[in-house]
């Protein structure tokens, strides 16, 4: 167990998300800045599991046992046992030790991973929080003072892997926050001043921003006449114009179908720089081609691969594909801890077993 | 349905997602042109499609470009708007009995509404309950379904200041739509009664009470039956 001691501004628990059941008006929720929250999983050696998603001021909490941990994301002057803890690093927690969060100094969002994941209930196939429906998480809610958070059981060795190296850390580059976008599927309902005004205008996130939407306060976006639409979809990183002109860019709790003239959709791989991004910080919009958006989820999810081999390896485990009796295994192969093991499963989906040789059961 | 020819646009939502636009109004004939594209797409099992969303007169398609161009994704659309319908394309839709307590505590707009479309309230209840209605589509909240086929006598303004807390399963009525709130939230509909049956079941098997393509009705029950009725249902919250 982790026990809150002291409960920071909106902490909810978060995976990858609850996918597949849009058509039912089910926003996908999941951590708003996934690549954070896929290296801090990298780097304790859990795949998807759950982690916690600190806004603008942490948590303080007490392990009941001891975890691998890493913290990804806004800084938040991490502590342990009081001593400054680096920023984007995993490094282990025992028993008894304090864990403190404070207000983030940069970024808006800090990811914690523990290894084993937080193992709150599977909720339709995710533990990711949707705050505004009370489904999933932490009993459908952020985190209060006095929570005790479950742990699940570590899949791999417990490994140090210390610091991210540099280059693959994701942080915010200076302000204004440049977002790219294509123009969405109501771009037309816009006058070619609308468009000149998103292009050039340096926009301030409102404090109303959440989960659910950034609201942007800067000049008017102008339709060309009135703002509604016949009821469509919408997705995270569309920019949603009501008639004030003011625009408005869902997020991953977003309604999945809106109203108002989209005018443009940020590309993924921006999403979680705009998640980043803190009340009063201003934001400004490029103009993309499609391509270059397909490129750059490409290379984010190179980077993430690299960030997962670099994890990987300093946890010592090494990842192979054995064919046996012309079936393929997919085998992680860990040298170096004391009590050598091996764990196969098919190259398929089933879960073959799990073999462990040598001295000492890895099971 | 014989063809699916027509009016068709693509239009694109993000490097991820498709909207095919099949009609300019709220129609229940392009609805049903929607949900068919959305079962034909299904049955062709196109790796890389994710979701799709269906709207009153569009289809959204989500999918993951790095597996499955734009351009492969429009042709696969093409081919299955001019293949005609699909075969298990929903010739069968639901047909989901809600039960209503009307009026009272139960739809506090209800004397509103009765007075603003001068009919006592039992010929509120008459005309609410006569169609068979169908869900557009699901949004706005997790279940919350748009649903056609609303009598125009029955068409009332939202209110001016939304209520910060309807209670789940509200039915409500405003702007020539009708439908019921599955979950507490905020909403400016008018509301006219209450249904005791959850459209929104996280633990169940099928979480949801409606699909989109369902066919609706509304019958009133009394107090009694309500209570009766919201105690079969089982509420799994925890905290």
């Amino acid at each position: 167990m982790i026990v809150v001691e002291r409960a920071g501004f909106f902490t909810t628990v978060q995976d990858h998300g609850r996918n597949g059941y849009r058509a039912s008006g089910l926003p996908p929720a999941g951590a708003i800045d996934s690549y954070a929250y896929l290296v801090a999983n990298a780097m304790v050696g859990n795949n998807r599991q759950a982690a916690l998603e600190m806004t603008l001021c942490g948590d303080s909490f007490r392990f009941e046992c001891s975890r691998l941990v890493a913290i990804t994301g806004a800084d938040m002057q991490c502590r342990l046992d009081g001593e400054l803890v680096a920023g984007w690093s995993s490094f282990v927690v025992k028993a008894g030790q304090r864990l403190e969060f404070g207000p983030a100094v940069s970024g808006c969002r800090a990811y914690l991973a523990v290894a084993g994941g937080i193992d709150v209930p599977l909720v339709m196939g995710s533990r990711s929080t949707l705050w505004r429906a009370g489904l999933g998480g932490y009993c459908g809610r952020a985190l209060r003072s006095g929570d005790r958070l479950p742990v699940g059981r570590p899949e791999t060795g417990v490994g140090q892997v210390g610091r991210l190296p540099g280059d693959l850390v994701e942080q915010a580059d200076g302000q204004p926050v440049r977002l790219r976008i294509i123009p969405g599927p109501q771009a037309d309902m816009f006058t070619a001043e609308g468009w000149q005004t998103l292009l050039s205008a340096v926009y301030l996130l409102d404090n109303n921003s959440d989960r659910m939407g950034c609201r942007l306060q800067g000049p008017a976006v102008r339709h060309r006449s009135g703002a509604d639409v016949i009821t469509d979809a919408m997705c995270w990183g569309a920019i949603q114009v009501p008639p004030d002109g003011q625009p408005i860019i869902a997020m991953a709790d977003g309604q999945t179908t809106g109203g108002y003239a989209k005018i443009a959709v940020v590309f993924a791989a921006d999403l979680g720089k705009l998640g980043q991004c803190r009340p009063g910080d201003r934001v400004c919009f490029r103009l993309g081609e499609e391509s270059e958006a397909i490129a750059a989820r490409q290379d984010q999810a190179a980077r993430l691969r690299q960030a997962g081999r670099w994890a990987g390896e300093r946890h010592g485990w090494r990842r192979l594909v054995v064919t046996v009796d012309g079936r393929d295994y997919r085998v992680e192969i860990r040298e170096d801890f004391g009590s050598p093991a091996i764990r196969a499963e098919p190259a398929g989906r089933r879960q073959a077993g799990i073999y462990a040789v040598g001295e000492g059961d890895y099971d | 349905m014989d063809g699916m020819e027509g009016y068709c646009q693509f239009r694109c939502l993000g490097e991820g997602g498709l909207t095919v636009v099949l009609g300019d109004r709220i129609d229940e004939g392009i609805n049903r042109l929607v949900q068919a594209l959305a079962a034909k797409l299904g049955e062709k099992q196109l790796p890389g499609i994710e979701e799709m969303v269906p709207g009153y007169s569009s289809l959204t398609v989500f999918f993951d470009p790095l597996v499955l161009s734009r351009a492969s994704l429009q042709q696969a659309v093409r081919s299955a708007l001019a293949g005609g319908p699909a075969d298990g394309c929903r010739v069968r839709p639901g047909l989901v009995r809600i039960p209503v307590c009307y009026g009272g505590d139960y739809g506090e707009d209800m004397e509103f509404v009765a007075s603003y479309c001068r009919m006592t309230v039992d010929e509120v209840i008459a005309r609410h309950t006569a169609p068979v209605y169908r869900v557009y589509l699901l949004g706005f909240l997790p279940g919350f379904p748009y649903l056609g086929g609303l009598p125009d006598e029955l068409n009332v303004p939202r209110l001016d200041n939304p209520r910060l807390a309807v209670p789940a399963g509200s039915v409500g009525i405003a702007g020539g739509q009708t439908g019921f709130y599955p979950q507490t939230s905020p909403g400016g509909w008018r509301l006219i009664g209450r249904t005791p049956l959850q459209g929104f079941m996280p633990g169940r098997e099928k979480p949801f009470l409606l699909s989109a393509g369902d066919n609706v009705v509304f019958y009133p029950v009394d107090e009694e039956e309500f209570w009766r009725l919201a105690g079969e249902g089982e509420c799994g919250d925890c905290g």
